[in-house]
């Protein structure tokens, strides 16, 4: 059943993401990407709890690197973006 | 439900709630930037709450991992020029690909009993992350050049190697059925490791044959796997902030897809598998001559000239002649013409790309239309100046019916009253197809390096 409802968000999700995204304009589009980036950097909350769990050192160690790459698109991906769109200016 | 679990799923929902309402702002430039600080803050309640977490034992790894990643993205996104923006976001698609990857392999390896749904899924977030691990960082070397010897910016093809995928992805579904089947077994190691290895190769026999010019489609592509690959992570993990954010990201990359697919007039499949078909030499001759113009002559026509309109392309980056031409922006406004840009989807590496180069020099985004609007208009321009951009003012996708890029939308550069060409040479663009643009009547080459040559002009009015 927790399947089932775990679908039901992944579809809203996506039918959601479709309406929105529709409604970027053009000039925005690589922002958009980069904000992408920064946005599918979420991994790093599931690899979390890896990381921090010393029972397993395999595990830690797999977890602990997803979070050092996740970090990056977060932070790099966040900061990007705001360096581009600090730059579209009005006249 | 745990009183910690309760706080940290409710935390999750506000998350949810501002990375939707960040891309919601993205509609306009005006907004899109206090959007994209509410994504960022969204994200950081949602990594706070998540260290909560009461399986955490130990912060010491996890702190070093942040503090090493945060680092590592700051220099990044400090350090990396505009005109590099595709090899960038290449890169962390990419990197988003592995991170998800090995967070279902971190899973695989706690959860040794594991049942086969979840296994399922967690192989699929694996297979996912690993197509765009290895795809994006060989889309990464394509546009950088940097490995130029070892996979080359255009198509790279073997014979057999339809026959070599197909061996792949079959492999990849006998090793995951085994995982699934056998999931405690002594060989179960093996086949997982197995698996990855082959979804990283599979994700490189992906990419290579496909082009140069294809690339916004690749980007975009991956942009979107990044997304999905967190999305079946979150799945595995049954996080539900994986999933909308995974979503979110996979719904804007197939649009994306879809937008650069539209504008090429190609379907996405066509595109993916373009390398494999044989190239058709079209033997159709174009009557006329090239006109060549000095950059000095240009510049009477344009101090006449009322209104100006400017179509960039990927050689405007190359030549880095966005400031420049700004400059003969402003010049050009003060003798009383009026300048807009007219910007192909498709233009440069990614979408959008010419547009970001553009604010880069200051260039108002008001001023930057796209194809549609500029196309209604073009008969009334006294000026169409084409900087490094080819393909997507071909005239061939209306007039010539063989043409391969027959049927695409372009911009009718070709319909202005004058049209001034920077270019270099008489190269033909990537689609390898001669213009017929430059044999009109209309059409003038300014031959030479565009940034050199619009510095010419511009000296022209100083004077």
């Amino acid at each position: 059943m927790s399947f089932i409802y775990l679908l039901m968000i992944l579809m809203l999700a996506i039918f959601l993401g479709f309406e929105l995204i529709r409604k970027v304009p053009a000039t925005l589009h690589t922002p958009l990407m980069s904000g992408a980036n920064a946005v599918s950097g979420i991994t790093l909350i599931g690899a979390i709890a890896y990381s921090g769990n010393e029972n397993l050192l395999l595990a830690q160690i797999l977890g602990s690197v997803s979070v050092f790459l996740a970090t990056i698109n977060v932070v790099g991906g966040y900061m990007v973006t705001d360096r581009m769109l600090a730059m579209f200016k009005s006249k | 439900m745990l009183n910690t679990e309760l706080i940290i799923n409710a935390v999750y929902v506000l998350s949810a709630a501002l990375f939707i309402l960040g891309l919601k702002l993205l509609s306009h430039p005006s907004t899109a930037r206090r959007g994209n600080k509410l994504s960022a803050i969204g994200m950081l309640v949602a990594i706070c709450v998540t260290l909560s977490d009461q399986n955490i034992l130990a912060y010491e790894w996890i702190i070093v991992a942040i503090v090493a990643g945060s680092a590592v993205g700051a220099f990044i996104a400090k350090k990396v020029q505009l005109t590099e923006m595709p090899e960038m976001v290449s890169l962390l698609n990419g990197v988003g690909g592995l991170a998800s990857l090995l967070v279902a392999l971190a899973m695989l390896e706690t959860d040794t009993a594991i049942d086969s749904y979840l296994a399922v899924i967690v192989l699929l977030a694996i297979a996912i992350g690993g197509i765009t691990f290895s795809g994006s960082v060989v889309a990464w070397a394509k546009l950088s050049g940097k490995v130029a010897k070892l996979i080359s910016s255009g198509s790279t093809v073997f014979s057999g190697q339809a026959f070599v995928n197909a061996f792949i992805v079959i492999a990849i579904f006998v090793l995951g059925a085994l995982v699934v089947i056998y999931p405690q077994t002594a060989n179960s190691t093996v086949y997982v490791y197995s698996f990855v290895a082959l979804c990283i190769i599979l994700g490189v026999m992906l990419v290579i044959p496909i082009g140069g010019a294809d690339m916004p489609v690749v980007i975009s592509l991956l942009n979107s796997y990044s997304g999905l690959a967190a999305c079946a992570a979150g799945m595995a993990l049954n996080n539900n902030l994986l999933i909308v954010a995974g979503a979110l990201v996979g719904a804007s990359g197939i649009i994306l897809t879809s937008v650069m697919c539209k504008a090429m007039n190609r379907s996405l499949i066509n595109v993916l598998f373009s390398g494999f078909q044989t190239v058709k030499t079209t033997e159709i001759k174009i009557e006329g001559e090239v006109k060549p113009l000095a950059a000095d002559d240009a510049y009477y026509v344009l101090e006449a000239a009322q209104s100006v309109v400017v179509i960039p392309g990927y050689g405007m980056a190359v030549a880095q002649a966005q400031h420049s031409m700004k400059e003969l922006q402003v010049l050009l406004e003060e003798n009383g013409a009026e300048v807009v840009y007219g910007i192909h989807p498709v233009a440069g590496r990614m979408p959008g790309h010419m547009n970001v180069l553009l604010a880069e020099a200051d260039v108002p985004y008001e001023l930057l239309l796209e194809m549609d609007e500029v196309n209604a208009r073009m008969t009334n321009f006294d000026v169409a100046i084409v900087i490094g951009a080819n393909d997507v003012v071909n005239p061939a996708a209306r007039e010539i019916e063989g043409s391969p890029i027959y049927g695409m939308p372009i911009i009718n550069a070709d319909l202005a009253k004058n049209v001034f060409i920077l270019k270099r040479g008489m190269a033909s663009g990537f689609a390898g197809i001669e213009n017929p643009l430059f044999f009109k009547d209309n059409a003038r080459m300014i031959f030479g390096d565009a940034k050199d040559t619009i510095n010419t002009i511009i000296r022209q009015f100083a004077d």
